[in-house]
């Protein structure tokens, strides 16, 4: 028998942590999908976030490291920078890209470091429980705003960076996508095979948002959380490419 | 290069502190700086930008000193020669990433030119961020490698050596020094260093070629994972507590007291204790750690036996003080003199502190 | 011939599959697997054309699909 859809060989063959529904699951195979067929997982080194993907080396079968929280942009620089040759990318959700981390963000996508980040976006702390993120929607309710997300007292807006680092020169890819639909599954694994060939071509720094469901800390059923995904995150963050 | 001044044909050269690190690093083949500008170590950068750069070696000015030690985490995770400097209240910005490499069981050499502090403080010399650098600084248990030169020479000299330590443990490695060390001018002795090559690392993250995946972390949720993690950083500490002591002792044999100090400080002492032979009759011996971690705990002891007191001197209010009291265990009465938010003491005041005392 | 194979270890039973299937072929299990989730199966394998749609939203990779080679 052939094998038409069978996990790819990078992803390691174990049950992971992460919820059910949760988008990481898929887009951890997405990677290794890529990753397999572009023949890298040689050359590949993975830089994991602090999020409830910290252990992502766990599934993934190909060099990886861990990073302190948000500045795995930067630990990503050390290493290409270091090693030239080999194909980087760092893996974050919204925290660790967007709060804690924004500077290493905003300025290795300044120096155009030739990287690949894939950043998770669901719109909330997940790992420590449901606390507001910077991609938190106005009016959501989280556990440090519990009577919704209001910018008028302080709150501030749903941050959308990728449509801020679209404005430097040397971000050459910036596309937002989700995981909601098998459609949507497919345009997302394109816009990560294109960020891995952005930096394998040395374009500059390319960024893959991509739009995550995250029912158990949204309260919502997997098939909920991924219509409000659809309906509602996509109203405030629009998939599409760009830049 | 401001100060390398260069007679033809010599290997003799006026450098500061600051530039002879950076010489030194990249003798030992350092492939990675990332730093910020802060003073009194900007020479140090203005060095590496300009050198690391003709070398087609990787010199980033980082966005802050946060991401410049993680982008040395980095560097080293993939098995280079990786280094940042940096002054007190940069190094305090650092000391999570300092953690995470010494967690993570990775070689890199971290900078400290210290200045006067608490806070923003001023740009003097101190020697205010022992405690910092021995005794934590970062969360955990871990220990940096850290050396204390009291001279240009030295400054080149225990480059290359962290460099050596730092591969040799998987350990991250400081050199701890201040604002006069780093921007004084002495001559320099560039011959006669071996140029250090570092150790083959199969840990590193090269791409996953012919071998299993490597993996660089120190997270460890399993039940006792982590334990048994940190048993083995702390056998590794016990070893280099027992194989890399250095010190240097000058006429501890012979005197009445023993002075203890490190870095600037020994050598101002040095002066005073001339001060006291030559006009007051006083025989001092100085006992001068070059390792502060691993510290010479039994050497100090043996050294101070027998002897009416011991003074202490450091340009802080006492932070190195506290080992030599552990180390003696009471063996003989220990003085402290120190000065501290960048002001630095003179031999004439240290001489004058002793006379005091031994009345 | 598509052969669908879930390892009902690791369904999580999250039924995202479930409403992608064109042919309306997935359905809960009536029991628990090893963890406690009621896992996901195929209704009629014979039904399952192999489009694939369902691997491509499974979260866990617990379901893959193989084709019977052709003679």
């Amino acid at each position: 028998m052939k094998a038409k859809f069978k996990k790819p060989d990078s992803l390691r063959d174990v049950s992971t942590h992460y919820c059910p529904g949760c988008g990481h699951g898929i887009v951890h195979r997405l990677v290794s999908e890529v990753v397999d067929e572009l023949n890298l997982r040689e050359r590949i080194v993975g830089v994991a976030p602090v999020g409830c993907a910290v252990i992502a080396y766990d599934y993934w079968d190909f060099d990886c490291s861990e990073a302190a929280h948000g500045r795995a942009l930067a630990v990503a620089t050390g290493i290409k920078r270091s090693r030239p040759d080999l194909t980087v990318f760092t893996y974050q959700g919204d925290g660790d890209l967007a709060s804690i981390g924004l500077a290493e963000t905003v300025h290795a996508a300044n120096r155009g470091e030739n990287l690949t980040c894939i950043f998770m976006n669901n719109a909330i702390y997940g790992m420590t429980g449901g606390q507001m993120a910077p991609t938190s929607l106005t009016g959501q309710k989280t556990i440090t705003t519990p009577l919704g997300r209001d910018p008028q007292q302080g709150d501030g807006f749903p941050l959308k960076i990728t449509e801020m680092l679209a404005l430097l020169p040397k971000v050459v890819y910036a596309e937002r996508r989700c995981v909601c639909s098998p459609p949507e599954v497919i345009k997302t694994k394109k816009a990560i095979k294109r960020g891995f060939l952005n930096q394998i071509e040395n374009k500059g720094f390319s960024i893959i948002e991509v739009l995550s469901q995250c029912p158990t800390v949204w309260r919502k059923t997997p098939s909920e959380s991924v219509k409000w995904v659809k309906e509602e995150m996509a109203k405030a963050f629009p998939l599409g490419r760009i830049k | 290069m401001k100060f390398m001044k260069k007679k033809k044909g010599s290997t003799r050269v006026l450098s500061t502190g600051n530039e002879a690190i950076g010489t030194a690093a990249i003798k030992a083949g350092c492939k990675f700086y990332a730093g910020y500008p802060i003073t009194p170590q900007n020479e140090l950068i203005a060095f590496m930008a300009k050198n690391m750069r003709e070398k087609g070696r990787a010199f980033v000015q980082a966005e802050s000193e946060v991401a410049a030690i993680n982008m040395v985490f980095g560097s080293s995770a993939a098995g280079v020669r990786a280094m940042t400097s940096s002054s007190s209240p940069g190094i305090s910005l650092k000391q999570e990433g300092i953690s995470y490499l010494a967690g993570c069981q990775l070689p890199a050499l971290i900078v400290n030119v210290q200045r006067g502090g608490p806070g923003l403080g001023n740009i003097g010399p101190s020697q205010s961020d022992y405690f910092q650098a021995v005794k934590g600084g970062g969360h955990g248990d871990y220990r940096l490698i850290v050396l204390a030169p009291s001279s240009v020479q030295e400054c080149f000299d225990f480059t290359l050596l962290a460099f050596d330590l730092a591969d040799k443990y998987r350990n991250p490695a400081m050199l701890l020094l201040d604002a006069f060390i780093g921007q004084m001018a002495e001559p320099l002795v560039l011959s006669g260093q071996r140029i250090a090559h570092g150790v083959k690392k199969e840990w590193a993250l090269t791409g996953a070629k012919g071998r299993k995946a490597n993996v660089i972390r120190s997270l460890f949720l399993g039940e006792g994972y982590l334990e048994k993690w940190n048993l083995s950083l702390q056998k590794k500490y016990k070893e280099i507590e027992k194989k890399e002591k250095r010190w240097e002792t000058l006429n501890c044999e012979e005197s009445e007291i023993l002075f203890v100090s490190y870095g600037i400080s020994s050598r101002i002492a040095r002066g005073a204790a001339k001060i006291l032979r030559e006009q007051h009759n006083i025989n001092a011996g100085l006992f001068r750690p070059k390792t502060l971690f691993p510290y010479p705990y039994k050497e100090l002891r043996q050294a101070a036996r027998e002897k009416k007191a011991v003074f202490v001197f450091e340009l802080s209010y006492g932070q190195m003080v506290e080992d030599v009291r552990l180390a003696l265990e009471g063996e003989a009465a220990v003085h402290f003199y120190g000065r501290a938010g960048g002001e630095v003491f003179t031999p004439e005041g240290i001489a004058s502190f002793v006379k005091k005392k031994m009345k | 011939m598509a052969v669908v194979k879930i390892d009902k270890n690791k369904c999580k039973g999250c039924g995202l599959c479930l409403g992608v299937c064109p042919q309306n072929n997935l359905e809960s299990a009536d029991e628990e697997n090893a963890k406690g989730f009621i896992y996901v199966k195929v209704k009629a394998p014979s039904k399952c054309t192999g489009c694939g749609l369902c691997y491509l939203i499974c979260p866990d990779t617990a379901i893959e699909i193989y084709e019977e080679e052709k003679r």
